[in-house]
């Protein structure tokens, strides 16, 4: 019983392994200047805890093949040294790699989250709702307009709760459902929810952020490679939430700046 | 120790008739045997969901027999709704979390052998122990009323985030009643669960029975011990916690409804409150709640392997000493399920911390296990067995924390199917494996007959070739973005994946189909198993100095005096190679 438990356990182990070694499911591409550094802490992770992975559970198979048949009457042995040894092994192991770990993963996501963003950000402004997200751009006056919570409506499609009657700024604002950005510039978006906590998730970007109504979150990133990319909810916000996506389209400068024209000219 | 020598001496006469006996008993034995027989009808209600729910993200459009009659609304045509399968999510979740993994190995095995294993004649308070069952079972029921509700159970997750849970109806199907009732139920258990700790903490410390000082109680009464510690404070925080949502929900206040809100183009008329509040108040409760689930198997496992391994555990005192470590810790962690909350990204950097220092002392308790391994005479019964896949499955799902607890990653990871691997793994799994150890360990005990060694092996290849089957993959899945709590995979990225997801289903089939070889064991054992000795396992501890079951007092009017730590094995003595916590004979030191 002990052979076959050693057994079992080193293929569920090797195989478990071997398939993230072979990254036969792996995250897609990376599109945005902070992802290489997300991806290489992943990857050290990966390798540190692999490492781990294996040799504990191949110990523990080994071990349970060893001494997991014997009959009585053989005589036990303790564990060499006593338990002393292996709690400082096991705090100076776990340390070293909790040092390591957190100081390179400290950097990445101060980099992140903790970073202003660039001064010449292309200012995007977002609404989540139940189950949509719609971007706004300031429009050639390069304000927005003031948002009136009381005025949302989407059934007239004043999603943003604007009111042109009145606010200039308001009038040349625009308003689409996919988000369009320029490759190799930094945005800004400020996130905001009118009903339920929204989740801005583009596996592309390495980037998650929860949109909670009541505040502004704000979030910054540059996008390295024109292409169209899925932004998913990841936060749990009602019956449609499954259903709750956009789209990030990544465009060369020049087209950019051709589709935001034809969106003004509106 | 003076204080366990004036342990109360307590008279109260064996029950008659069969309502004071079985239904409303104060006999510890059989509130512990009801917590049980609560916590497997929840596990096989909760399997049922999970096979729902796999049934629906495998195959979509597959007609479930039956099921219409359940939930006409929720699945029309005997197809699952998103909203249902949400419902079914939210369910399993807190079904499971509250009502099997918080209620069998703590207050389950618990009740039952805290005060054997401490000597003790019963709980300190045995009606407020009754009470405290009872109540739990009314939390049972109000939660699983909400199935029969109109507009169907509760679809906001078992973390239910406002303000989806706390501006009601509006929010849509599942908000109005079934939300409501979610709210109360829990508030209801926490109550079950305080009463039940406080029950724990002072048993534990006032009626240890001569000799049993602090130091000789057997780890799993230590992990008890530690854990209603843990579950006074974090209950403690829950129950006023679903006391604010009711309120939001049936009383118009706004704790956690922030101003603006328009909710299916209706304004709401809330103003002042906010949604991180109840995230907060939710993880300084949740987190701990994980250790809650955890600590009592750390405790069996520690308890069970010695017996199996026939030698002493490696560093008890060490083991020990961890256990209230990760309690203590388990409070500074909160925030990690908060990284991309919207709170302070400077938090996150001071969360991430703790929650790594936390993984320091489990890793010990698993050196020290694998130590203990070493050099043993392994008797690999099925109790045994589900010690060592218990340590398997515990490490699998801690290593994955390593990349959960780290604010760079989780930006990429959070709500991906790699969460839900690893909290399967690290608690679910794990934790299922420590009750059933415990009930293979135990059930000779409790009912006085053995439990099938034959179903038994087979119920464990079955179950532990099938966890990891159904949860490493879902590593994968996370790796490659694949969002959790997703009614239907419809993104185009996550299209490539369906076919892991038919695998898992397939899994989790098959391994549900397994837990019925446990079923069938534990019933068929019950009345027709061979009857059990008092000490079938040559174990130590003192629950086996009685007969097998315990007497209405434990044991019969003796007053123990315990003599020895719980490890004593791999010695010589009279009686083989251990020697009993009850006997005076003398222990060569080895």
């Amino acid at each position: 019983m002990g052979k076959l438990f050693a057994v079992v356990l080193t293929i569920i182990t090797l195989v478990s392994a071997g398939l993230i070694a072979a990254h036969v499911w792996w995250l897609p591409v990376d599109i945005s200047t902070i992802g290489p550094r997300i991806d290489r802490q992943m990857d050290e992770t990966m390798v540190a805890t692999g490492v781990l992975f294996l040799s504990s559970q191949l110990i523990l198979a080994c071990f349970v093949w060893k001494f997991g048949d014997k009959r009585d009457g053989g005589k036990i042995k303790y564990f060499p040294g006593g338990s002393g040894p292996l709690i400082g092994f096991a705090i100076a192991l776990v340390g070293i790699e909790i040092l390591v770990l957190s100081f390179g993963g400290s950097k990445v996501w101060a980099a992140v989250y903790m970073t202003p963003p660039e001064p010449d950000a292309l200012h995007v402004d977002v609404a989540a709702e139940q189950f949509a997200f719609y971007f706004r751009y300031a429009g050639p006056d390069g304000r927005f307009g003031v948002i009136h919570p009381e005025r949302v409506r989407d059934g007239n499609g004043n999603y943003f709760g604007l009111d042109p009657a009145n606010d200039v700024a308001a009038r040349d604002d625009v308003i689409v459902g996919t988000l369009t950005v320029p490759v190799d510039r930094p945005i800004l978006l400020t996130m905001h929810s009118k009903d339920m906590i929204h989740s801005f998730y583009v596996p592309e970007l390495r980037m998650q952020q929860d949109i909670l109504p009541g505040l502004t979150i704000p979030l910054h990133f540059t996008a390295t490679q024109a292409g169209k990319y899925e932004i998913v909810c990841t936060q749990l916000c009602g019956l449609g939430h499954y259903s709750m996506r956009s789209f990030l389209e990544v465009l060369p400068p020049d087209q950019f700046d051709q589709w935001l024209k034809s969106q003004s000219g509106d | 120790m003076d204080s366990s020598s004036q342990a109360v001496v307590r008279h109260h006469a064996p029950p008659q008739g069969f309502i004071r006996k079985y239904l409303f008993s104060v006999d510890h034995k059989v509130i512990g045997k009801q917590y049980y027989g609560l916590a497997l009808l929840a596990a096989c209600i909760g399997m049922v969901l999970s096979w729902l729910m796999r049934i629906h993200l495998g195959w979509a459009t597959a007609h479930i027999p039956l099921l219409e009659k359940l939930s006409p609304a929720g699945a029309p045509g005997n197809v699952v709704t998103p909203e249902y399968y949400l419902s079914l999510m939210t369910m399993h979740a807190t079904l499971m979390v509250f009502f099997v993994l918080t209620t069998a190995p703590f207050a389950g095995f618990g009740n039952y052998f805290l005060p054997i294993q401490v000597g003790a004649e019963d709980m300190a308070f045995p009606r407020i122990n009754m009470m405290s069952f009872w109540v739990t079972f009314a939390a049972f029921v109000v939660l699983i009323l909400s199935f029969f509700i109109g507009d169907g159970p509760a679809l906001a997750g078992w973390t239910s985030y406002a303000p989806l849970s706390s501006v009601g109806a509006v929010a849509g199907p599942g908000q109005g009643t079934g939300q409501t009732l979610w709210a109360l139920s829990i508030a209801i258990f926490c109550v079950g669960q305080l009463l039940g700790s406080l029950n724990f903490i002072t048993t534990t410390l006032d009626l240890r029975t001569r000799g049993m000082s602090l130091a000789r109680m057997p780890l799993s009464t230590w992990a008890w011990f530690v854990t209603s510690v843990i579950g006074l404070l974090a209950f403690a925080v829950l129950l006023p916690a679903c006391g604010l949502l009711v309120l939001d929900r049936v009383a118009g206040t706004s704790f956690f409804n922030p101003a603006g809100l328009v909710v299916n183009d209706q304004a709401l008329p809330h103003s002042g409150g906010s949604p991180l509040l109840w995230q907060h108040l939710f993880w300084f409760f949740g987190h701990p709640e994980v250790y809650i689930a955890i600590l009592p198997g750390f405790g069996i496992i520690s308890t069970i392997l010695p017996v199996f391994a026939r030698k002493r555990l490696l560093g008890s005192r060490a083991v020990i000493g961890c256990m209230v470590a990760i309690g203590f810790l388990s409070y500074m962690v909160w925030g990690h399920h908060m990284f991309v909350s919207g709170m302070n990204p400077f938090s996150a950097l001071l969360f991430s911390v703790p929650t790594l220092i936390i993984t320091i002392p489990a890793t010990i308790v698993v050196l020290l296990w694998l130590g203990t391994l070493y050099g043993a005479r392994m008797r690999l019964s099925t109790p045994a067995l589900f010690c060592v896949g218990f340590i398997s499955v515990f490490i699998t799902g801690g290593l994955s924390g390593f990349f959960l607890a780290q604010p760079s990653l989780d930006t990429y990871l959070h709500a991906t199917y790699f969460v839900v691997a690893h909290f399967h793994f690290v608690m679910a799994v794990a934790a299922m494996f420590g009750i059933f150890a415990g009930t293979y360990f135990w059930f000779p005990k409790m009912f006085g007959r053995m439990m099938n060694e034959t179903l038994g092996k087979w119920h464990f290849w079955l179950t532990f070739v099938g966890v990891y089957a159904i949860f490493m993959p879902m590593h994968y899945l996370g790796l490659a973005g694949n969002v959790r709590r997703y009614a239907a995979f419809t993104d185009n990225y996550l299209a490539p994946l369906i076919p892991v997801h038919k695998f898992i289903t397939i899994a989790a089939l098959f391994t549900g189909a397994a837990q019925l070889l446990f079923l069938c064991n534990v019933i068929w054992s019950r009345f027709r198993g061979p009857k059990a000795t008092d000490n079938p396992w040559e174990a130590t501890t003192l629950e086996w100095s009685t007969s097998s079951p315990p007497p209405f007092d434990n044991f019969g009017g003796r007053h123990l005096v315990v003599h020895h730590g719980p490890e004593e094995y791999g010695v010589e003595s009279s009686s083989g190679d251990y020697v009993m916590q009850v006997s005076p004979e003398k222990v060569a030191a080895s």
